[in-house]
């Protein structure tokens, strides 16, 4: 019972879909599925897997981010001049520091969504155009290079632990943490029940703007936190960092089976979602396929994973009254 | 281009220095796109270099606090008033100061453009940094110095649309023949993207195991491809090599990950224009096919626009990294 449930599930589809693609590339590029590469993999969809589960949380509510990517450039660019002017700072308090302005800069949009009621779309279109330029003013424009990092700053997320990265130590973290406050905390449940019918929650108690408020601060804190990442990872801050990445996110989001229209969607699905973009994008470079094709290719796989989800998604009309029909 | 925008973003700081003998013969303004910018800077350093070793000469620094071409031109007319000999401008927009320079010149005051070009009727002659040609030479002969006995290169650009990075590797290209050992395996495109260069660079390691040398002639990928090389332990047998900017390279010398890399260098530049523009005043004609002489930089022949270009980019590494890593 409970095996064929999973089996006919959107996670199960997309699991599928994620072996049968790893399969095609095998084909091409046997070494691909080595599993010291998928782990290789992982670590590099690590910084996606952290901002669709952010995602995740405001499309649930039936909003959406566009600032994230922003948000983590931002918040990148502020931990490498706070890195820069104190290098005696320890990287904890670096990466607190990182979460609480991503918190910060999330919750300004929680507020305008709330308080304001302005719709998120617009809300955070004008939040991401905003972050961008206040990049541009602390950092004159100029760029922080790895030579003004310090070595600390920088080995975090390639510190290994039990052979794997810090990067993906902390994805799994985000992961289990995320499906904790999903599955187990009213917060969790009032996300997908202000998603699913607000009028309906509104009955329950729950105050709509003041839960999108507390995803959007979520999805914010994990922006921040993917911030310092990036710019640990790349060793590189400037004013276009992860440009266009909200878009990357969002699709993941798409992919991996959570609802635009909000209350439906599940951390593995969003996980999944986002792996599958992590391998056409690290696949892409070694299976020798010209560089002009590489965009059509990852376009179409989005195109086609969305047509799936929704056919998968549709629910059958039910006939209710069937003798109404014939009352006249 | 992005090497080119990093240039040209400057912080609004006011700097301006203003040198040489007080009763100086020949008065030369420099006019720069903005104060504050390091690469100018270093340019109005060359000018103070060509002004000493020419004796009777003082230099001007002029520039807007933000780089607009009303600025410019309000320079341009008060220098007209102050009667000087001659003016070495970087343009902010290459039609928008044509009038103020023609009244300037009409004075007799001699104009030459450098770095940013003036329309042909503007000026008496333009300096460009370098050419095609020369750079296309100069990226494949970075990584042929440090292949004596041949080896595999892959080349990571930009876009793969952009127009100078596509001229740079065409050139490179024509000139392969005089280096029969060395095979240019692939061309990928990073896109200007710190993590999609990054991922590219990883899948040129895992499609060709042999690699040598990844040439990178675009400032963003030259410093995610050094940063992939390191992370995978590559160092030592990957080059990283192409264009980039000493302040961003810094990092990937000191780790090794790069050899050497070039970009043009702004103190010749500023030399070289001042050397220029004080042979006009001193009587040189500028005439399409004219060579016209610049101290140490040499001499350069002008083209049918009156144009010339200064000398194949300038190389950087463990040497003097350290000397311009703060400058630019």
């Amino acid at each position: 019972m409970i095996v064929t449930r999973f089996l006919a599930s959107r996670e199960a589809i997309l699991l599928g879909a994620l072996v049968a693609l790893l399969a095609l590339i095998a084909i091409r590029f046997p070494a691909f599925v080595a599993p010291a590469n998928l782990l290789r993999v992982f670590n590099d969809t690590s910084l996606l897997i952290i901002l669709t589960l952010g995602q995740m949380v405001v499309i649930l509510t039936r909003c959406i981010d566009l600032s994230v990517a922003a948000n983590l450039a931002l918040t990148g660019m502020a931990c490498a001049l706070l890195n820069v002017a104190m290098p005696g700072v320890p990287v904890v308090v670096i990466v607190a520091f990182a979460v609480a302005l991503g918190a910060f800069l999330g919750a300004i949009n929680g507020v305008l969504v709330w308080k304001l009621d302005i719709p998120p779309i617009v809300v955070t279109l004008g939040t991401m155009t905003i972050y961008r330029g206040t990049i541009f003013l602390m950092s004159g424009g100029t760029w922080v290079n790895s030579h003004e990092m310090t070595v600390a700053f920088r080995a975090l997320p390639r510190a290994t632990f039990l052979g794997v990265s810090m990067l993906t130590w902390i994805a799994v973290v985000v992961i289990a943490l995320v499906a904790l406050v999903l599955t187990r905390t009213p917060l969790g449940r009032a996300f997908y029940a202000v998603g699913g019918n607000p009028n309906a929650a509104v009955y329950t108690g729950i105050d709509v703007g003041r839960t999108q408020f507390w995803a959007f601060t979520l999805a914010g804190a994990l922006a921040g936190l993917a911030g310092y990442l990036w710019i640990a990872r790349y060793a590189v801050a400037y004013v276009d960092i992860a440009s266009g990445f909200e878009l990357d996110v969002v699709a993941a989001c798409v992919i991996g089976g959570i609802a635009i229209s909000g209350g439906i969607g599940s951390v593995g699905g969003a996980v999944l979602g986002a792996l599958f973009l992590g391998v056409i994008k690290n696949a892409l470079p070694v299976v020798d396929i010209s560089p002009f094709w590489q965009l059509a290719i990852s376009g179409a796989a989005i195109v086609i994973a969305v047509a799936l989800n929704t056919r998968a998604n549709r629910t059958r009309g039910r006939v209710i009254l069937k003798s109404a029909e014939h009352v006249t | 281009m992005s090497i080119f925008r990093t240039m040209m973003t400057g912080v609004a700081a006011a700097a301006m220095f203003a040198g040489g003998a007080q009763a100086a013969d020949v008065r030369i303004a420099m006019v720069v796109k903005a104060l504050g910018n390091g690469f100018f800077e270093a340019a109005g350093k060359g000018a103070e270099e060509a002004a000493a070793e020419l004796g009777d000469v003082e230099i001007i620094y002029v520039g807007p606090t933000a780089p607009t071409a009303e600025g410019q031109i309000e320079m341009i007319n008060s220098l007209i008033a102050q009667q000087v000999d001659g003016i070495v401008i970087s343009a902010n927009d290459q039609d928008a100061l044509v009038p103020a320079l023609k009244k300037a010149m009409q004075r007799g005051i001699k104009v030459v453009s450098f770095d940013s070009g003036v329309a042909k009727d503007g000026r008496n002659l333009h300096l460009a940094p370098s050419s095609d040609a020369l750079i296309g030479q100069t990226i494949i002969k970075l990584a042929a110095d440090h292949l004596p006995d041949g080896g595999k290169v892959a080349v990571l650009s930009g876009t793969s649309t952009a127009t100078n990075q596509n001229s740079w590797i065409a050139e490179m290209n024509k000139v392969m023949g005089d280096y029969p050992n060395i095979e240019v395996v692939a061309t990928v495109y990073g896109d200007d993207l710190s993590d999609k260069s990054y991922r590219e660079a990883q899948g040129l390691m895992q499609s060709y195991p042999d690699l040598d040398a990844i040439i990178a002639p675009t400032s963003v990928g030259v410093v995610a491809a050094a940063q992939a090389v390191a992370d995978a332990g590559k160092i030592g047998e990957i080059n990283v090599t192409g264009l980039g900017l000493p302040s961003e390279m810094a990092g990937a010398i000191d780790s090794g990950a790069s050899k050497s890399f070039a970009i043009w260098n702004p103190i010749d530049l500023g030399y070289s224009a001042t050397m220029l523009v004080h042979e006009l005043i001193e009587g040189a004609e500028a005439a399409p096919g004219a060579e016209i002489q610049m101290g140490r930089m040499g001499a350069i022949t002008l083209d049918d626009n009156n144009e010339a270009a200064m000398s194949e980019p300038f190389t950087y590494d463990a040497s003097n990294i350290d000397e311009f890593k703060s400058v630019f």
